[in-house]
């Protein structure tokens, strides 16, 4: 294996005297769907927000790319290549869906490629998951499904080598996870990476080509996603002894 | 294209203003159209940090004092001819403002909020005691000759303010309808996914508030010469908070356009309410005018102008 794109090492986030993270590592490699699973309060969001840049990590040191990022801003992040999503939609609630794009094409993707004009480059993306029709909607006024493809395509519009989409599926039906699912593995087809976080089984198993399993702050297995859900310690997570 | 018809019309109006010096001889009509225009002016500043960012200032009589002030202690010192003390009360508001800027850091919200509000009173409290610039009892001001061009010095401050005024419409534009003015509206709708989007959200609120500030202090530096009197009461007026803050919410904050129509609407009414009922019901007016947009318009006349159009186009 080659350099892994994002590389954590040995990251710890207190809350108080509430250990969330207690030293948690791992590596993802480029073009990787990695998977992030764990029981509720495991640390998961905890963890990608410090990847993300939203937390500061206490203890540990976070890479991408080969380079230290621990004390970067969240936007320099993104400026970098990584983009997330949030488990509760967070759109420009005053804006358009367009506007969400095009702000983000403009202030995200600047210093990578960028091509053309943001507002043609916008509805391209919002073409890709659907979400053209609606693209002179007020995102705030938006159902809950097309709050989740605006979640992505604006992570998408970031221009991101890497890919973070936390609980993008969570509440959704059946189809719709399918067609949430088609998203990110056309979006992985073309070369970004993915890491997702998501609860819903029968979609990480499908998506991912390893997957991590947090419990309490602690990374207590990872690997394929078949051994993964046979591991001893994975089955005492979910379901107790 | 639009941009440069509204230059030609902020030029068509000043111009306006000054042919009107030549046929309106009423000194009570410059003395009221200059406090309209200066509320254009306080109104428009708060509107690009409390409009576009959303970060609620309290503190708009610190600001335009802080202008005020820094004019009486030009005169004082060195007889500073008008250009120069409107430069420098806005540098020292916009150092001010910049200041208030990292405050954002740690404050959200609320919190923001009742720290300029103190700020006024902090400031406030150290001009009452600094004698140099008149103390707690004030200090007059007499104005200087008007010139050639103007029968007297109230003309001139008037065209001076229209001019003043029509600037920060033009910043406020050119923010909303540039990549700066987006991401303003990213740190209001959410500040945490604005961050997560690329958004460098401390530089744009340093930007907002300096900016704000600024034009605060504008607003205030030819004020000595306006009242010629500057005491601490008046200059911190809370007035100048309560209206800048009123004047965008009724004509609506997410417009450059908002901020004009409100302060020409309550200052027009309050000049009306001064002259034929009283001085002191004014801010009753302010009030309960706010208070019934903000219960039945949120978004101001725009919003409702909107709303409007809107259905007739269904």
């Amino acid at each position: 294996m080659g350099e892994p794109l994002l590389r954590v090492e040995n990251v710890v986030k207190r809350f108080g005297g509430f250990q969330a993270l207690g030293g948690v590592s791992l590596e993802v490699q480029p073009g990787e769907r990695f998977g992030l699973i764990g029981p509720n309060g495991s640390g998961k969001t905890t963890l990608i927000n410090c990847i993300s840049g939203t937390l500061r990590n206490d203890e540990g040191r976070i890479f991408f790319r080969g380079q230290d990022i621990t004390a970067l801003p969240a936007h320099r992040r993104t400026w970098r290549g990584i983009a997330r999503t949030f488990q509760i939609p967070r759109p420009f609630g005053t804006m358009t869906v367009l506007e969400n794009l095009r702000v983000t094409l403009e202030y995200a993707a600047r210093e990578r490629a960028r091509a053309g004009d943001p507002a043609v480059e916008a509805m391209e993306i919002l073409a890709g998951v659907g979400l053209d029709p609606k693209a002179g909607a007020i995102s705030g006024l938006l159902t809950q499904i097309e709050m989740r493809k605006l979640e992505l395509a604006r992570a998408m519009a970031a221009k991101p080598a890497l890919l973070i989409s936390d609980e993008a599926m969570a509440g959704l039906s059946s189809s719709e996870v399918d067609e949430l699912l088609e998203i990110l593995l056309r979006l992985n087809a073309a070369g970004t990476t993915v890491i997702m976080i998501e609860h819903i089984m029968r979609a990480v198993m499908r998506f991912s080509e390893r997957i991590a399993v947090l419990d309490a702050g602690e990374k207590i297995a990872e690997g394929p996603p078949d051994k993964v859900v046979s591991d001893r310690a994975v089955e005492r997570a979910y379901l107790g002894e | 294209m639009q941009a440069r018809w509204l230059l030609a019309l902020a030029g068509v109006l000043i111009v306006g203003a000054f042919v009107v010096t030549r046929t309106v001889d009423n000194r009570y009509v410059y003395f009221a159209a200059y406090g309209i225009l200066q509320y254009v002016l306080l109104a428009t500043a708060w509107n690009i940090l409390g409009g576009y960012t959303g970060y609620v200032n309290f503190g708009t009589g610190a600001f335009f004092a802080l202008g005020a002030y820094t004019s009486v202690f030009l005169i004082q010192a060195v007889q500073a001819p008008l250009v120069v003390l409107i430069v420098a009360g806005g540098l020292v508001s916009g150092l001010l403002g910049f200041g208030i800027g990292y405050l954002t850091l740690r404050l959200r919200g609320v919190f923001f909020s009742i720290a300029t509000l103190a700020l006024a009173v902090v400031l406030e409290t150290m001009m009452v005691n600094w004698e140099y610039v008149g103390g707690a009892k004030g200090i007059s001001i007499i104005r200087p000759s008007a010139g050639p061009l103007f029968t007297n010095y109230v003309q001139l401050l008037f065209v001076v303010m229209a001019a003043l005024a029509m600037g920060a419409v033009a910043v406020a534009w050119f923010i909303e309808h540039s990549r700066i003015g987006r991401g303003f509206a990213t740190i209001r709708d959410n500040e945490e996914a604005a961050e997560c989007m690329g958004v460098p959200t401390l530089r744009l609120k340093l930007l907002a508030t300096t900016v704000s500030g600024c034009l605060m202090g504008i607003a205030g530096a030819p004020f000595p010469y306006y009242i010629t009197f500057v005491e601490p009461v008046s200059a911190f007026n809370l007035s100048y908070a309560v209206n800048s803050l009123a004047m965008p919410m009724v004509g609506g904050t997410t417009s450059w356009v908002g901020p004009i129509i409100g302060a020409v609407l309550l200052g027009t009414l309050q000049q009306l309410a001064t002259v034929t009922i009283s001085s002191e019901l004014n801010l009753l007016i302010v009030g309960v005018v706010l208070v019934a947009f903000v219960v039945l318009a949120p978004e101001g006349i725009l919003g409702l102008l909107r709303r409007g159009t809107r259905r007739t186009r269904a």
